[in-house]
């Protein structure tokens, strides 16, 4: 996929001055947010739970190969294949190869974020393989020709004028003045053209929420059924995942799966969720011939034993990007790779490098909202300012900012000198904003001056106030 | 409240050592209300956070470390933002937990520090004031005291004993006002769209005044208020609660 990353704040400035992209950010507050709170308030063990969704993971990960290769054999024992990979490139040419074992024309697929990160609908393409997206904001983000711009909700920005745009641009068999203003009208067509889609596939791709050792099942978790569809129509199914996707147990799974939808749209279990283990077998009523599992490695085993381990423990619920104000002012996009928001501005510089990445840990207030949220405690601020530390240490950060930082310092560290100049400078300044109370604008302060007055300092320093007292302590200023 | 009286060192915090220092003698003032001994240890500056945000652990380090020194012996340190107060008592004893001559007083150091207004309440058990202000005000959750420290309810509680003060809750005031440190001039353009959503909630709730714990966020609030040309004042918690309320508000102007 294509890496805007670099031009993030370039990014960033698009985004907020994009009116319709704005008005869909807008109501995330009352939609997510609104609703993850409840379903977390009306689980009395709510609290209780990320504890032992945070224990699951943390202990699954101190043992991960031993539960990759317990999923590896189980799956085998249901008659499945597990294929390793360690690279997206690796990832991509496996399914090709499945792919072309049984002469696919169309695949179709399922949400899945490892798709997105191993770029394989355009990998497919290019080898002529048409991937179809039943997802349905996947649908739509695909006849527009653009990536998601949130892990779980990939089309939360296009507006459903733009939708109903696409669709008539894309569904050149169907009456021109038909009317797409209702929702329930988009949805029936899709409905309708997909529902072929399926029945024609010669594969089905999916993702996974989780992978189960002790069953060799994947997991997913869908609000439309289309994934179910996806992988039980088709003559194969290949569920793609990320190794760090593996839980010991189903027991495990289902602990997380009570976290998982009610962290992600407050739902307190998503509308389908599926476990998938092995192909057909004699007696089922359906299924696919062949069932594969690409465990996709791409950096995250050396992260084992890390101090960014803890992003490994995410399940991908979104929670992060729904409160991230920052997130909420520039959408997906913005971050210009595969995931956005908290979870992104740390995943984005440890797979693709913080030389890429540099602001995305950077453009955070660390209001620490995601964390408070984070079903699995990930603590996302820490991490980002590991990232910080990093370009700090590689010198990757502008020399104006280093400078200043330098300057700072410098100072900071010498608390006679200190008093000495800020008394100075705060009394000329007092004396220059007197009169206002604030300065519009100060050769100096120009990134702040921009948008917003600075407030006039009050004239005197108060460690100059409070020796001039003499130690005195009592009421006044 | 507690009976004994106990030593306790102001962190000033820069922005208030600079910017607005009747802060800083309010939070005296409250302090010897309940009951303490009050000093301001000479050798501080500023609690590290501008390094430490930006990566640079190594220069972090040096002013903890000084800080650390400079507040030795205290019973209490107490300091009226919760951004700084979060530095101290969370961040200094991740900075030293590999380093075994720091490690312990670090710990011991974060122990003896609070914010201000949980000091008050959670500590000195204060429940109320002999304070007096009229108008609205609302009241907007700085986010690290709020969500490092858990300073929520402790404002509210020494608020509803002010004379002639109303407070009217502001919607989503748990929600950043964009400021973060260097973060505002950063990414100014993010900064003000956050800043710029803070004021309009602000403005919709039809207060006289914003009240918040901490200088970084209210100089962010204040200072798009009045670019937008809103009348509305803001000024820290702790002046309202120590009865300082003489001073212009932050960014108003002075009559000469």
């Amino acid at each position: 996929m294509k890496t805007t990353t670099r031009q993030f704040k370039d990014n960033a400035r698009t985004a907020l001055a994009d009116t319709g992209l704005q008005s869909a950010l807008d109501k995330m507050e009352t939609g997510f947010v609104v609703n993850r709170a409840n379903a977390a308030a009306r689980l009395p063990e709510f609290e209780a739970l990320r504890d032992q969704g945070r224990d699951i993971k943390n202990h699954t990960l101190e043992h991960l190969d031993f539960y990759l290769e317990t999923f590896e054999a189980n799956v085998q024992k249901a008659g499945g294949h597990v294929h390793w990979a360690a690279t997206p490139e690796d990832a991509r040419q496996i399914i090709l190869d499945i792919c072309r074992s049984v002469d696919a024309k169309t695949v179709t697929k399922g949400k899945s974020m490892i798709a997105e990160e191993i770029g394989l609908n355009e990998f497919l393409e290019e080898n002529d393989i048409a991937p179809i997206e039943t997802d349905l904001g996947e649908y739509i983000i695909q006849l527009r020709n653009e990536p998601p711009s949130h892990i779980i909700a990939p089309a939360i920005h296009v507006l459903k004028e733009q939708v109903a745009d696409a669709f008539h641009e894309a569904h050149t068999d169907l009456d021109p003045g038909r009317s797409l203003e209702e929702p329930q009208a988009l949805l029936d067509e899709a409905r309708a053209i997909l529902r072929q889609k399926y029945l024609d596939a010669d594969v089905g791709i999916t993702g996974a929420n989780f992978l189960i050792a002790e069953t060799g099942s994947s997991v997913i978790v869908t609000n439309e059924g289309n994934g179910d569809l996806t992988q039980t129509l088709p003559k194969i199914h290949i569920a793609v995942a990320s190794l760090e996707k593996v839980v010991p147990t189903l027991e495990d799974a289902s602990a997380l799966l009570r976290l998982l939808a009610r962290s992600a749209t407050g739902q307190e279990f998503s509308s389908y969720t599926t476990f998938s283990t092995g192909p057909r077998r004699p007696e089922d009523p359906d299924g696919p011939e062949q069932y594969h599992v690409v465990l996709l490695d791409n950096g995250r085993a050396d992260l084992l034993g890390t101090e960014v381990r803890e992003v490994l423990r995410c399940i991908r619920c979104g929670a992060c990007m729904n409160h991230c104000p920052v997130y909420g002012a520039v959408g997906g996009h913005a971050y210009g790779w595969v995931y956005p928001g908290p979870i992104g501005s740390v995943l984005t510089p440890t797979l693709i490098g913080v030389e890429e990445a540099r602001h995305l840990p950077n453009a955070s207030t660390f209001c620490g909202r995601c964390e408070a949220v984070c079903p699995m405690r990930i603590p996302l601020p820490k991490l980002m300012r590991h990232y910080r530390e990093k370009a700090h240490e590689e010198k990757l950060t502008p020399a104006a900012e280093r400078a200043g930082l330098g300057l700072w310092a410098f100072a900071a560290r010498r608390p006679g000198l200190y008093r000495w100049a800020a008394g100075l400078v705060i009394r000329v300044l007092g004396a220059l904003g007197r009169r206002r109370g604030r300065f519009a604008s100060l050769p100096f302060a120009s990134g702040w001056t921009r948008y917003r007055d600075l407030p006039a300092p009050q004239g005197q320093t108060f460690q100059q106030q409070w020796a001039a007292r003499n130690g005195r302590r009592g009421r006044g200023a | 409240m507690s009976t004994t009286r106990p030593e306790v060192a102001l962190f000033v915090t820069c922005l208030v050592d600079l910017f607005r220092p009747v802060v800083g003698f309010a939070a005296v003032e409250l302090l010897e209300q309940a009951g303490c001994t009050v000093s301001v240890p000479e050798a501080q500056t500023c609690c590290g956070q501008p390094a430490f945000n930006s990566g640079d652990r190594v220069d972090a380090k040096t002013v903890a470390a000084q800080v650390i020194d400079a507040f030795e012996g205290f019973d209490y340190i107490v300091v009226p933002s919760g951004s700084c107060a979060g530095m101290l008592s969370k961040h200094y004893p991740e900075l030293f937990e590999d380093d075994p001559a720091m490690a312990d007083r670090a710990r011991d150091f974060a122990r003896r520090t609070y914010e201000l207004m949980a000091f008050l309440v959670d500590v000195r058990g204060m429940t109320g004031l002999d304070a007096a202000y009229n108008g609205n005000v609302t009241y907007h959750d700085s986010c690290s005291g709020l969500r490092e420290l858990g300073v929520k309810q402790q404002p509210r509680q020494l608020l509803a004993s002010v004379e002639g003060l109303t407070l009217i809750e502001l919607p989503g005031a748990e929600r950043c006002c964009g400021f973060g440190g260097t973060f505002c001039v950063k990414y100014p353009d993010i900064s003000n769209n956050m800043v710029g959503d803070k004021t309009t909630d602000i403005e919709k709730t039809g207060a006289d005044t914003v009240l918040a714990g901490d200088l970084g966020c209210l100089m962010n609030m204040a200072g798009k208020l009045t670019r937008t040309g809103s009348s509305i004042r803001a000024r820290h918690v702790a002046e309202v609660l120590a009865g300082m309320t003489d001073d212009p508000a932050i960014g108003e102007g002075q009559p000469e």
